[in-house]
């Protein structure tokens, strides 16, 4: 017997997943949700420096497991399958609330220019760098709706380059920890202008639950005591309290069904004990991460779509971007550590855009604690990895380090890109993501420029010992992956229209980082539930409307 | 705080933990027939093994790479906290790819050792080894006597895996008695009113 119709089905409930969700049940639409993880909390791996979502030599804390391999190009030509907790796999997470659980929960607007990055700078050579379809004015009330109904803390008084708002944080902004206030005096000394990292964290005790208590373990973790916002404890129980939104976890979508006049019919997935099992619906929306989005699209092969949903001109899968975090570290001679999680609170805003001869830019934070563990891999080049001098290393600097890094701001590139593998399939059967190319060459060269001014600000703050870090060329998505599916009026080179609903498969949206023309200066999350909160609304309006029926 | 595994070498008597264990499976033997009966008279008359993974061998020239990656001064190091239990551990669970990498590498830094300096690396003086271990790390070895992995990945596993099992958790196998944690004045866990030791 078939699954109950269903006015809806949203495929991930993570950061856009969960927000549509709740967006279309609070509208009166019935909603099957699918998660391909499940519930998790934070007394299975607790502060486990070696099973987390940031360090996973152990594993992955919030999935996903080994039953979901991808295969990745090694060096040109030559593939090989790794694992989620690989490097090369680019993960996030497969849980209720994906990578919301354990984010570090940085609650950034993208700026002005990050939506008009073409007309702007121009594309430089092997760069699909493009305008967004929609500027920050459409969406700014949708980051406010995002800071309200997940809950923000933070105070942009002090930052003369935070694009206009018009309603506050709705919790205050988290105090400097001491590697802040070093960072802060030696910042204005420098005539920069600091300011308090926006945070999904509750400064305040707000929507039942608690306030942050400073845990030293935060960004890869889950929260002990609730105080992180991710869409787990804030959309997705709302979706659920409306009765009209039905969760299914365990269940790994594996096609959308389009069929023959280009109306998607609803997602075929495997269920919690493996059986495959066909969810009809009026419409569908796809939130599965910008890698797992475009292997759902180019695995749901139709007739008139035989190189998978909305991939007519091939533009699904391409244009793979993240950030080419650059940064800086340094030695102290007084304490820096005072063991106020998670750590990260100050930023500047002042080279996201107009550095001479760069496109763009980066904020720069002071760094997430730096734990045991991943200290022991922190050492100026050349210095001795272990023996005496690592023990001395860990006792002197533990506690005496600074460390500031930028999100950079990437240049899109065609060839970066997921695709669907021709012979490797996961547990269920399904053809796994493989992930091909590079970089732009600009990317790092605006690294090093970010990379100079994190060290600059740190020598100014006393560092006694400095050293840089640019990441090499390989593309491989990870946390921040975004640019899929981009949206863009011209169908013929983008996958989506303005309102995330797929070229010719006029009931199939998309809601997630896929969406990203471009990938901002920033870290992504909040134009992330932004987007599903824009593409939410719209489906409603039209749902209203008559349309999809 | 209890050590979470027994120190490799309390592992050949029983700890009181195994006792108690085995005596619960001597009861429910009892209960449900003789054949159970039987198998735990085997159970107490079998020597342990020392290791899941290693043999006696490997540990000991492991054991002592370890500690030159993370020797002891006056705080705990490689060895005192357990890095092997770490290491043979993770092997027969979420390392498993690195097994053959461990065996290979292992007896080809012994031979090396062997033949560079004609005797084997635990009869080595402290400078020696140190020398010893520096070499792999930069690629200088015998090219005949190492093929996959390579010095240099063979250095590597090692150090990492060294480095996880003293600054990870203790339930892992390594870090015993939150000796790194210790060592940088860490609470651990870090909830407040629940510190779990002394402070350093």
């Amino acid at each position: 017997m078939g699954l109950k119709h269903v006015n809806a089905v949203v495929v991930g409930a993570g950061a856009g997943g969960g927000v549509v969700a709740k967006e279309l049940s609070e509208a009166g639409l019935s909603v099957v949700l699918l998660e391909r993880g499940d519930w998790v909390s934070f007394e299975t791996h607790g502060q486990d420096e070696l099973i987390n979502q940031r360090t996973t030599v152990l594993g992955n804390a919030y999935g996903p497991d080994d039953r979901n391999p991808r295969v990745c190009e090694s060096s040109p030509g030559n593939w090989k399958i790794v694992m989620p907790n690989e490097g090369e796999y680019g993960n996030n997470a497969a849980c209720v609330g994906s990578g919301t659980v354990s984010y570090g929960a940085m609650a950034w607007r993208y700026m002005e220019k990050d939506f008009r990055m073409r007309s702007t700078y121009g594309a430089p050579e092997g760069s699909t760098l493009e305008d967004w379809p929609i500027s920050y004015g459409d969406l700014e009330p949708f980051y406010e709706k995002a800071e309200w109904e997940v809950g923000v803390s933070g105070d942009m008084s002090t930052n003369p380059f935070t694009p206009p708002r018009r309603r506050p944080y709705p919790m205050p902004a988290f105090a400097y920890n001491r590697e802040g206030l070093i960072l802060d005096a030696a910042a204005k000394r420098l005539g920069l202008h600091p300011f308090p990292i926006p945070m999904l964290r509750n400064s305040v005790p707000r929507g039942g639950r608690n306030a942050c208590v400073h845990n030293r373990y935060c960004c890869g973790f889950a929260c002990p005591n609730n105080a992180k916002n991710g869409t787990q404890n804030t959309v997705v129980p709302r979706a659920l309290a409306t009765g009209n939104c039905e969760l299914r976890t365990r269940s790994i979508a594996s096609e959308v069904a389009v069929d023959e006049r280009g109306f998607a019919r609803g997602v075929r997935y495997f269920g919690a004990d493996d059986r495959a099992q066909y969810q009809t619906a009026d419409l569908v929306v796809v939130s599965g991460g910008a890698i797992e989005t475009a292997r759902l699209l180019l695995n749901s092969r139709s007739r008139l779509f035989p190189n998978g949903a909305g991939n007519r001109h091939d533009w699904v899968g391409r244009n793979l971007q993240n950030h080419a975090y650059s940064g800086a570290y340094g030695l102290f001679e007084e304490e820096t550590f005072d063991d106020v999680g998670p750590g990260a609170t100050i930023a500047i805003s002042d080279f996201n855009h107009g550095n001479a001869g760069i496109r763009g830019g980066a904020a720069l934070c002071n760094e997430f604690i730096r734990p045991p563990y991943g200290f022991s891999g922190m050492r100026p080049p050349g210095a001795p990895r272990w023996g005496r001098a690592h023990k001395d290393f860990q006792r002197r600097f533990f506690r005496r380090c600074g460390v500031v890094q930028g999100p950079v701001q990437e240049m899109p590139v065609f060839d970066a890109r997921v695709e669907v593998d021709p012979s490797v399939r996961d547990h269920w059967g399904i053809p796994v993501a493989r992930l091909s190319g590079n970089r732009h060459p600009h990317d790092m060269e605006i690294g090093r420029f970010i990379a100079s001014k994190a060290e600059l600000w740190l020598k100014e703050a006393g560092a006694v010992r400095t050293w840089t870090s640019v990441p090499g060329p390989t593309q491989r998505g990870g946390q921040h992956q975004a640019g899929t599916c981009r949206m863009g009026s011209d169908p013929k080179i983008s996958v989506t229209n303005k309102l995330g609903q797929v070229h010719d498969i006029d009931n199939l949206f998309i809601a997630d980082s896929s969406l990203h023309v471009t990938n901002g200066g920033f870290n992504p999350v909040l134009t992330i539930m932004a987007l599903g909160f824009w593409v939410g609304h719209h489906i409603a309006e039209g749902w209203k409307a008559g349309k999809f029926t | 705080m209890k050590p979470i595994d027994p120190a490799p070498g309390e592992q050949t008597a029983l700890s009181r933990r195994a006792v108690l264990k085995i005596g619960m499976v001597g009861i429910i033997g009892a209960a449900v027939g003789t054949g159970s009966t039987a198998a735990f008279a085997r159970l107490v008359r079998s020597p342990r093994p020392k290791y899941r993974f290693f043999s006696d061998e490997e540990a000991a020239l492991l054991i002592d790479i370890c500690e030159q990656i993370i020797p002891r001064d006056d705080v705990a190091g490689a060895t005192d906290t357990g890095a092997i239990n770490y290491i043979d551990r993770q092997l027969c669970g979420v390392f498993a790819r690195h097994q053959q990498a461990y065996r290979r590498g292992l007896e080809s830094f012994g031979r090396t050792c062997l033949k560079q300096y004609k005797a084997p690396f635990q009869d080595l003086s402290a400078p020696v080894k140190i020398e010893a271990l520096r070499a792999i790390e930069s690629g200088v070895a015998p090219t005949e006597l190492w093929g996959d992995p390579s010095p240099r990945a063979f250095f590597n596993l090692v150090l990492a895996h060294t480095m996880q099992s003293f600054y990870g958790s203790p339930r892992h196998g390594g870090n015993r008695d939150y000796a790194s944690y210790r060592m940088l004045g860490l609470d651990y866990p870090q909830l407040v009113g629940q510190n779990r030791y002394a402070k350093a």
